[in-house]
């Protein structure tokens, strides 16, 4: 079986895709185990009133994106320039772009 | 099949060469599904959680920031058409000078009759401890706070906030609200901001516009608003992902540009020897095509694998220094793997299939052309 290096290839082919199978079924199986810890997350997000992901505590425009407006990042001088590093890799919310709507 | 033996021993020849050609095509498919998994992962997770979120909040704006609401607002408030409830949130941010930390600080209506204690988030646990050797602080230990006016507040720890629940309580300190008045300074008659609660969501807009024709000094943000924030956080086109994604992308495009735009001397010489021995055009096309498909379907299936084992097993390793930024506090996270075919497939037409195409046009040219003339080049 293992003579023509054509068999050995096919044997890792179907490796491979049984690979990408596996994190199918892996992903299928986590997220059936998550469902209730993600309920469980609502659930204290609607019980605190809470707005965003705990994600970047650094700045206060960065931790609670949502909330933010846009002289924040700017707050320590008029002519200062933004500084904190998750600031660069956080776009502006869209609804901060799209004011005028009411 | 003879032609894929003829090839798998053509690879096996430049064994060197074509090892560092996938590890390097497997780092650039590794880069590329880490992003795609992670940011897809995070909005799905977001959309999930937040969907708990206050349906419209409603804040103050002075001079261009945010400032605290008066609560003669809510009664005005409560009184359009359709609103269901308005209830004041009392919540801003405290700097830790000990241990250099930002903690969310929130008032909570539960916690009216226990002035003195509070509730904290497990990041919380971990980085109010000082000294050397840091020890969790425990329920009933006790967290100082200054005040306004510099006077010290020690609150007593009633309980922490499930592990599980670190995504979105990590820094979060629960007190009562006469101890966050306490401390702030904030009077009774002011609040951070409003959160509503609407009869029929379709109102909402209706009822934002009228708020705002009341108070034209608020600013109502949408749960959709809240949502549509994440989703552009973690959209492909901006930030942090676009700065990753260029990255694996010119990489990959480098890689591919090099394989199209010509053979080396070798490679013409065996095309050339092939033909001379009665190798049709089309042979030697579909060896070229069992190479780069042997090389890149190599790099995929390792590249997508070690990416799902990177982001949802071991929390996203490589990410979380660009994620975490300055933060002291950063929530440690398991996200659930929301994938899909599509991703796969998007994956794979992005990757393998340029990749094999680009294998296959140079040698198509040497393949046409005359086999002497091949050879002595």
């Amino acid at each position: 079986m293992f003579e023509r290096k054509s068999n050995i290839f096919f044997i890792c082919l179907i490796m491979g895709v049984s690979l990408i199978c596996l994190i199918f079924l892996d992903a299928a199986v986590s997220r059936r185990l998550d469902r209730e810890a993600v309920r469980e997350r609502r659930e204290m997000v609607r019980v605190l009133t809470l707005t965003d992901l705990c994600l970047f505590t650094e700045a206060r425009y960065t931790r609670h994106p949502s909330m933010t407006d846009l002289n924040t990042p700017f707050q320590d001088h008029p002519t200062s320039l933004e500084h904190f590093p998750t600031g660069a890799i956080m776009p502006v919310p869209p609804h901060l772009k799209t004011r005028s709507q009411w | 099949m003879n032609i894929l033996d003829f090839t798998l021993s053509s690879l096996g020849r430049r064994k060197g060469k074509n090892l560092a050609l996938v590890t390097v095509y497997t780092f650039v498919i590794f880069l590329l599904a880490s992003v795609l998994f992670f940011t897809h992962s995070i909005k799905k997770e977001a959309s999930l959680i937040l969907q708990g979120a206050p349906e419209m909040t409603v804040q103050r704006l002075v001079a261009g920031r945010q400032d605290l609401i008066p609560n003669h607002y809510i009664d005005s408030i409560r009184r359009i058409r359709g609103v269901q409830s308005v209830a004041p949130r009392l919540w801003g941010y405290y700097y830790d000078a000990l241990s250099g930390t930002n903690f969310t600080l929130m008032a909570n209506p539960d916690l009216k009759d226990c002035v003195g204690e509070i509730i904290i988030g497990s990041g919380v646990s971990w980085r109010s401890g000082t000294g050397k050797g840091k020890k969790a602080i425990r329920k009933n230990d006790i967290i100082p706070f200054k005040t306004y006016d510099g006077s010290v507040l020690t609150l007593k720890v009633k309980g922490i906030l499930s592990f599980s629940s670190q995504l979105v309580t990590t820094d979060l300190i629960l007190v009562s609200e006469t101890d966050f008045r306490k401390i702030f300074a904030i009077s009774h008659d002011h609040a951070t901001d409003l959160v509503l609660k609407v009869r029929n969501a379709k109102e909402l807009a209706t009822i934002a516009a009228k708020i705002t024709q009341r108070h034209p000094d608020t600013r109502p943000i949408l749960r959709e608003e809240i949502l549509r924030t994440y989703d552009a956080v973690f959209d492909w086109r901006g930030g942090m992902i676009i700065l990753v994604l260029s990255g694996a992308i010119f990489a990959f495009i480098i890689l591919a540009w090099d394989k199209a735009t010509g053979l080396s001397g070798e490679e013409k010489r065996e095309i050339g020897i092939l033909k001379a021995i009665g190798w049709e055009t089309s042979d030697i096309l579909l060896m070229k095509f069992w190479e780069g498909a042997t090389l890149s379907l190599a790099a995929f299936f390792m590249g997508t694998f070690l990416a799902y084992l990177h982001i949802f097993l071991s929390s996203a390793i490589l990410f979380e220094p660009v994620l975490k930024g300055w933060s002291v506090i950063y929530p440690h996270f398991r996200l659930t793997p929301y994938i899909n075919a599509y991703q796969i497939a998007t994956l794979f037409f992005l990757t393998v299939i340029p990749y094999t195409v680009a294998t296959i046009v140079p040698s198509w040219r040497s393949a046409t052309v005359d086999p002497d003339s091949v050879m002595r080049m």
